[in-house]
């Protein structure tokens, strides 16, 4: 089995997020980034799978500051190659992106013939779309996105459940090679201690792929007027004080509401 | 000549979502806006008595394929990419759903249109549309204007209210041909239920929702008891779930159940659009939260900035006291 | 006087049958011992040879005097008393065993060597009553956990003969040739007494020689025995305590160990020398509170492990899984009561510690301390927010408080994560900044550049997390300029004091309350009044038993006018609030009886005093939510000296 992980960092919206001057974009020097949750979701089923049904895992991520971090991390919980790819443009959108993805995939040696691609159902920056459908159909593959479980992976095809609203969930099959783009992993994205990240920084090699020339600019047909904090169209009444006095301004606005 | 606004109606187990009515209650807005027809456009198998509902719409284009029954997003986004290369909307309303993930960004790209995600709002502004996008876990904003026509949107739930979006007018009803592969690489084996809570949170009055800001499984019980003491019931948001504190019948939001209590208190929560999805439409929502900055407070009728492992049971006393 | 190793035993020539006899028994014997030395040498190395001053010193200390086993003083007298009853015993012992194996050699048996034989007459008689006191403790009023095995009886009545025997034997030689008088009053009445039962003089020098073989055929059997027992403590553990761990032991980093040669020959070695005692259990907050965790059992699967190894060849198993479980090991506080109770000196936290490293590197954690240790890496604090959150408490304070990376500071300032981020710790956090700057004290922080000590991440497991937060708080003081570090949280203390490799030499590092004791003393913080009532204070694990800090605070407590009332676990015998080890960032087992904290703060009510005064920030917290679940908020006040040092200040 040849399983190919797409990853990207994110800004870390523990972090406050504020708004470059230009007004179009996050400043950048208080931002930590960290991996994409889902992507992380994403390496983790890769793993299962890999226990399961052996084979490799590469994981392909697109260069950012501390991607060595997120990479050597992977190799550490088991990943098999580790690709950087450069010459992608990151940050706000992600279509052009996706798309040199895909071709960046077909044209490095040994990534493609791959049996799942898997990457994160979506991302906290995207703006212009989502990932994994766009990889699937420029590799002209089969998709299905809000995956949760492989329950089974054959040589032809994969049986997946995927999340439906109410707590519903569907089992789909798809013929392989497939791009699944996960929700989130069978269970929690496993912990990998310090010292094995560090020991994999010595064992493992980070490979540096040059993606091909874009096919789109980043975000492009879209006009990006101006980022700003949401204004609370309906900001919530505040309530202030000591534990005791908030919970007795809240009893007089429940029984005002008749809850009480 | 601008094209006309197209709304994609999204089903679930044979009946129209919200959703479905609140792109129909923006698309007739931005629709009159523009000065173009609103054409809704239903996808499925033999349902097309769901079209009488759309009369929201100027026009209902029903395409009726087997391959359209089962919600498999890159058919419906096939379906979707003939219609419009053959009639050529200006602007393509897509609902953002777990249903649907997927159908919007397939569509944009077969397009080659540009496609905006997670849009919590349009607005016509020099006879285009303007977007405005919640990213970043709902803590930035941002506005876009697509470039040309045709543009698809990926609409996020709760844009405009449901009601505004159903019609006692019917609307005309032209059925579509639609070709589409023949075997499909993608195929329903089945739905999995989900296993029945003892309770039904969607018809509870009072809901206490803990997210991580509880912290640990061990404080669940003060949650608890201050439902209790209000005669309701507990529920959390996906985190909590998935860390295994309470049980996936306990969802709210996107992937969970959607709740509309009279009174629903969130207790460490931040106010992730997947999460205020489900809730966002409660009679009375009280947020606690130590982040002042917590999108939850964007949404939330009264806010604390607080602590809520201290605010609870200080609530749950105070509740007690008052009820005697 | 005859040879009793002359002449016939049951037809065949007595000192053959001793030949054969010790042989034998010193054969079984360094069977075991030298299997056990091959073992240790498999495992792996621990230098335990360094500042052999300090190690002799503490051999005379808890050896010879037994002073541990004196905090319990019935059981600590009688042991003492049996222990150099045994000393003597043994030495003379070996002495007859070389003259009657050796006829040739010009010394007299032992009990013919007057000096000698009163020493083995008095320790004879005192021994025996200390073994009747021990007996009446095991039998009748056993302490919790002790270990009621047949081997614990049998040395009772194995030592019971040898002395016994030799008794009778001293007596039996009175009665044969004479009274010998003067120090030898015990002999004397033993010979008294055997003649009263009508002995006769020949019997008598036939029971002489009849005791002389029963008391060395026991300790030869004995000898034997003791290798394949739990008695092997009586060789191992002067050892241990020789070899034992001068400061609170944590293990060198390694990539922890489940079976037998992954672990250090010190660790193994705990549990060779472990006596059953249970005087760790005792002590252990953990066990005490309803967690599987059992430090003595602990002990117990290290020395079957030990024991697996010798008698299979290959033993693949290790401690995880049958022997020891998950949840025993995350149970441990790593409070440090189970080291400082044990007579032998064992280590049974680097053990756990070597274990959790292992499961750690298996990934084998619960989620919460998952996320705890995730968090650590990425923001330096355990709680998930951002860095540059932690110096937000300094904002309501009216005065700025220096930057120690900016500008040079007499005293740098270590917060700690609970301080700076617990919001129901921020007030005393400020209340110490405000104390300090009314003492007119040189002081700075490292504003968002501090990061967790790593204390508690190491206990966990995770000593390539301690390392990287380390190396992080390392740069940020290599870029302050400072001359002493202060710290309210003694698990910050503790690692900064001990753990951190300093690049220039260790660093003074106080502990506030040490530093409020020299404010006060040199009049910096005039008291406004004195405060009225009684206190009760509780000493933290990581300030007390690991630091030996125990009169600062209680120094500070007595200058506001408080009347101190010590709780019966006080001082080195503080019971821990269950938050260290990493445990804060754990779930709870279900089936906990009485988390630690609550068990904490129903002593400390039941004192009276009203008022319990804290030195850890975890204490505070951990205080407070108990007298929430005990329902004692009304009794007690938990408050951090600080706190009440301010209240002293105002007029």
């Amino acid at each position: 089995m040849n399983l190919v992980v797409l990853m990207r960092m994110v800004p870390d919206v523990v972090e406050e997020l504020e708004i470059a001057p230009d007004g179009k974009s996050l400043d950048r020097d208080l931002l930590r980034m960290i991996p994409s949750e889902s992507d992380d979701h994403a390496l983790e089923e890769a793993l299962l799978l890999k226990e399961r049904y052996g084979g490799r895992v590469t994981v392909l991520a697109l260069s950012a500051p501390e991607v060595a971090d997120l990479l050597y991390t992977a190799a550490a919980k088991g990943a098999d190659r580790l690709i950087e790819l450069r010459g992608v443009q990151t940050g706000l959108g992600v279509r052009a992106a996706a798309l040199a993805c895909a071709d960046a995939m077909t044209s490095l040696a040994g990534v493609l013939p791959a049996d799942l691609i898997l990457t994160g159902a979506q991302a906290i920056e995207d703006l212009d779309g989502l990932a994994a459908p766009l990889l699937a159909d420029r590799l002209g593959w089969p998709y299905l996105g809000v995956v949760t479980k492989v329950n089974e992976l054959a040589d032809r095809t994969v049986t997946v459940v995927k999340e439906f609203p109410g707590g519903f969930r569907g089992e789909f099959q798809m013929t392989l090679p497939a791009v699944l783009g996960i929700q989130a992993a069978e269970r929690p994205p496993r912990y990998v201690p310090v010292a094995k990240v560090r020991a994999a920084m010595k064992a493992a090699k980070i490979e540096v792929g040059q993606a091909p020339e874009p096919i789109a600019a980043p975000l492009a047909g879209i006009d990006l007027v101006e980022l700003c904090k949401p204004e609370a169209a309906g900001r919530a009444e505040m309530l202030e004080g000591a534990p005791e006095e908030v919970a007795g301004k809240l009893c007089e606005l429940l029984a005002a509401h008749g809850l009480l | 000549m601008a094209g006309s606004v197209w709304v994609v109606a999204e089903q679930w187990q044979g009946r129209l979502t919200d959703i479905t009515f609140e792109a129909l209650a923006l698309g007739r807005e931005v629709a009159d806006g523009l000065g173009v027809p609103l054409e809704a456009l239903l996808l499925g198998f033999q349902c097309s008595s769901l079209a009488g509902e759309l009369g929201c719409a100027d026009k209902v284009l029903y395409a009726e394929h087997p391959g359209l029954k089962d919600p498999v997003p890159e058919l419906h986004a096939q379906a979707l990419t003939v219609l419009a290369r053959e009639r050529r909307p200006g602007n393509i309303i897509v609902p953002l759903t777990n249903t649907t993930m997927g159908v919007g960004t397939l569509l944009a790209k077969r397009l080659a249109a540009p496609g905006v995600n997670f849009t919590v709002d349009l607005r016509v502004s020099h006879g285009a549309l303007e977007a405005r996008c919640l990213l970043y876990g709902g803590k930035i904003q941002a506005l876009v204007r697509p470039q040309g026509e045709p543009a698809v949107f990926g609409l996020w739930p709760g844009a405009r209210s449901a009601d505004a979006g159903r019609s006692v007018r019917t609307a005309a009803v032209e059925q579509v041909a639609v070709t589409l592969p023949e075997d499909s690489r993608v195929q329903l084996k089945r739905y999995i239920e989900p296993e029945a809570g003892e309770v039904d949170l969607t018809r509870q009055e009072v809901l206490v929702a803990v997210g991580r800001g509880i912290q640990s499984k061990d404080n669940l019980e003060l949650a608890e008891e201050l439902a209790a003491a209000l005669g309701g019931a507990v529920c959390g948001s996906r985190p909590v779930v998935d860390q295994g504190w309470l049980p996936l019948a306990r969802q709210i939001g996107k992937s969970g159940l959607t709740v509309k209590p009279k009174l629903y208190l969130a207790a460490g929560i931040s106010g992730a659009p997947e999460h205020v999805e489900g809730m966002k439409d409660s009679a009375l929502i009280v947020a606690v939260n130590t982040d002042p900055h917590a999108p939850i407070f964007n949404i939330a009728h009264y806010g604390v900035v607080a602590d809520a492992l201290e605010l609870l049971p200080a609530l749950t006393e105070a509740v007690r006291a008052r009820k005697g | 006087m005859s040879d009793p190793a002359g002449g016939v035993l049951f037809g065949l020539p007595a000192r053959g049958v001793l030949w054969l006899v010790a042989l034998a028994a010193i054969t079984v014997f360094l069977r075991r011992v030298i299997g056990c030395a091959r073992l240790l040498a498999r495992a792996r190395p621990e230098a335990r040879w360094d500042r052999i001053p300090a190690r002799l010193k503490r051999f005379a200390w808890e050896v010879l005097l037994q002073r541990k086993l004196l905090e319990e003083p019935v059981i600590g007298a009688a042991h003492l008393l049996i222990f150099w009853a045994f000393v003597f015993y043994a030495a003379s012992f070996f002495w007859n065993l070389a003259r009657g194996l050796l006829p040739f050699l010009p010394i007299p048996y032992a009990d013919q060597a007057p000096w000698m034989a009163v020493a083995l007459e008095v320790f004879g008689l005192l021994g025996l009553i200390a073994l009747a006191a021990a007996a009446i403790r095991r039998y009748l009023f056993p302490p919790p956990r002790l270990e009621q095995t047949l081997d614990a009886g049998l040395i009772l009545v194995l030592i019971a003969v040898v002395l016994l025997s030799s008794l009778v034997g001293a007596g039996a030689a009175g009665l044969t040739h004479g009274e010998r008088g003067g120090w030898h009053w015990i002999a004397d009445l033993a010979a008294t007494a055997l003649g009263s039962t009508g002995l006769e003089r020949s019997q008598a020098a036939r029971l002489n020689i009849a005791m002389w073989w029963v008391h060395m055929i026991t300790v030869l059997g004995f000898l034997a025995y003791i290798p394949y027992s739990k008695h092997l403590h009586l060789l191992a553990s002067p050892f241990g305590v020789l070899f034992g761990s001068l400061k609170p032991p944590m293990p060198a980093a390694s990539e922890g160990a489940d079976r037998l040669e992954e672990f250090t020959w010190r660790q193994l070695f705990s549990g060779l020398a472990c006596a059953e005692c249970g005087r760790c259990d005792r002590a252990c907050p953990a066990l005490n509170s309803g967690f599987p965790l059992s430090p003595k059992m602990l002990m117990h699967q290290v020395k079957e492990l030990v024991r697996a190894s010798l008698t299979t060849a290959a033993d693949a198993r290790g401690l995880l899984g049958e022997r020891v479980k998950p949840e025993q090991i995350w149970a441990c506080m790593t409070c440090l009561a189970c080291i400082q109770r044990c007579p032998v000196s064992n280590e049974h936290i680097p053990v756990l510690v070597e274990l959790r490293r292992r499961l750690m590197a298996q990934g084998a954690l619960e989620a919460r301390l998952q996320e705890a240790l995730t968090n650590l890496a990425r923001y330096g604090n355990s709680f998930g927010q951002s860095a540059r959150n932690r110096p937000k408490w300094t904002q309501p304070l009216e005065f700025r408080i220096k930057d120690a990376r900016k500008e040079p500071v007499s005293w740098l300032w270590f917060t700690g994560d609970y301080a700076s981020y617990d919001p129901r710790l921020q007030p005393v956090t400020r209340a110490a900044a405000r104390l300090f700057q009314r003492a007119g004290l040189d002081f700075g922080i490292l504003y968002e550049a501090e990061q967790n000590s790593g204390n508690d991440a190491r206990r966990a497991g995770e000593e390539g997390l301690f390392e990287a937060l380390m190396e992080k708080n390392l740069a940020a003081f290599a870029k302050a300029r400072f001359e002493r570090i202060v710290t309210g949280d003694p698990h910050s203390l503790h690692a900064l004091k001990h753990e951190y490799r300093w690049p220039n030499g260790p660093v003074a590092v106080l502990h506030y309350s040490e530093l409020l004791c020299q404010l006060i003393r040199a009049g910096k913080l005039p008291l406004a009044k004195r405060l009225s009532g009684a206190v009760t204070y509780h000493d933290p694990c990581y300030l007390g038993r690991y630091n030996g800090i125990y009169a600062a605070p209680r120094e500070v407590l007595r200058a506001l006018g408080l009347r101190l009332i010590e709780m019966p676990r006080h001082g080195s015998r503080s019971y821990c609030c269950g938050a260290g080890g990493g445990r804060i960032w754990m779930e709870d087992v279900p089936g906990i009886r009485e988390r630690p904290a609550e068990s904490r703060v129903r002593e400390a009510a039941a004192t009276g005093a009203g008022l319990l005064a804290v030195s850890c920030p975890k204490d505070l917290i951990m205080f407070q939510d108990a007298l929430k679940t005990t329902g004692l908020e009304a009794k007690l006040v938990v408050k951090d000296i600080s706190q009440l040092v301010e209240e002293a200040m105002i007029p």
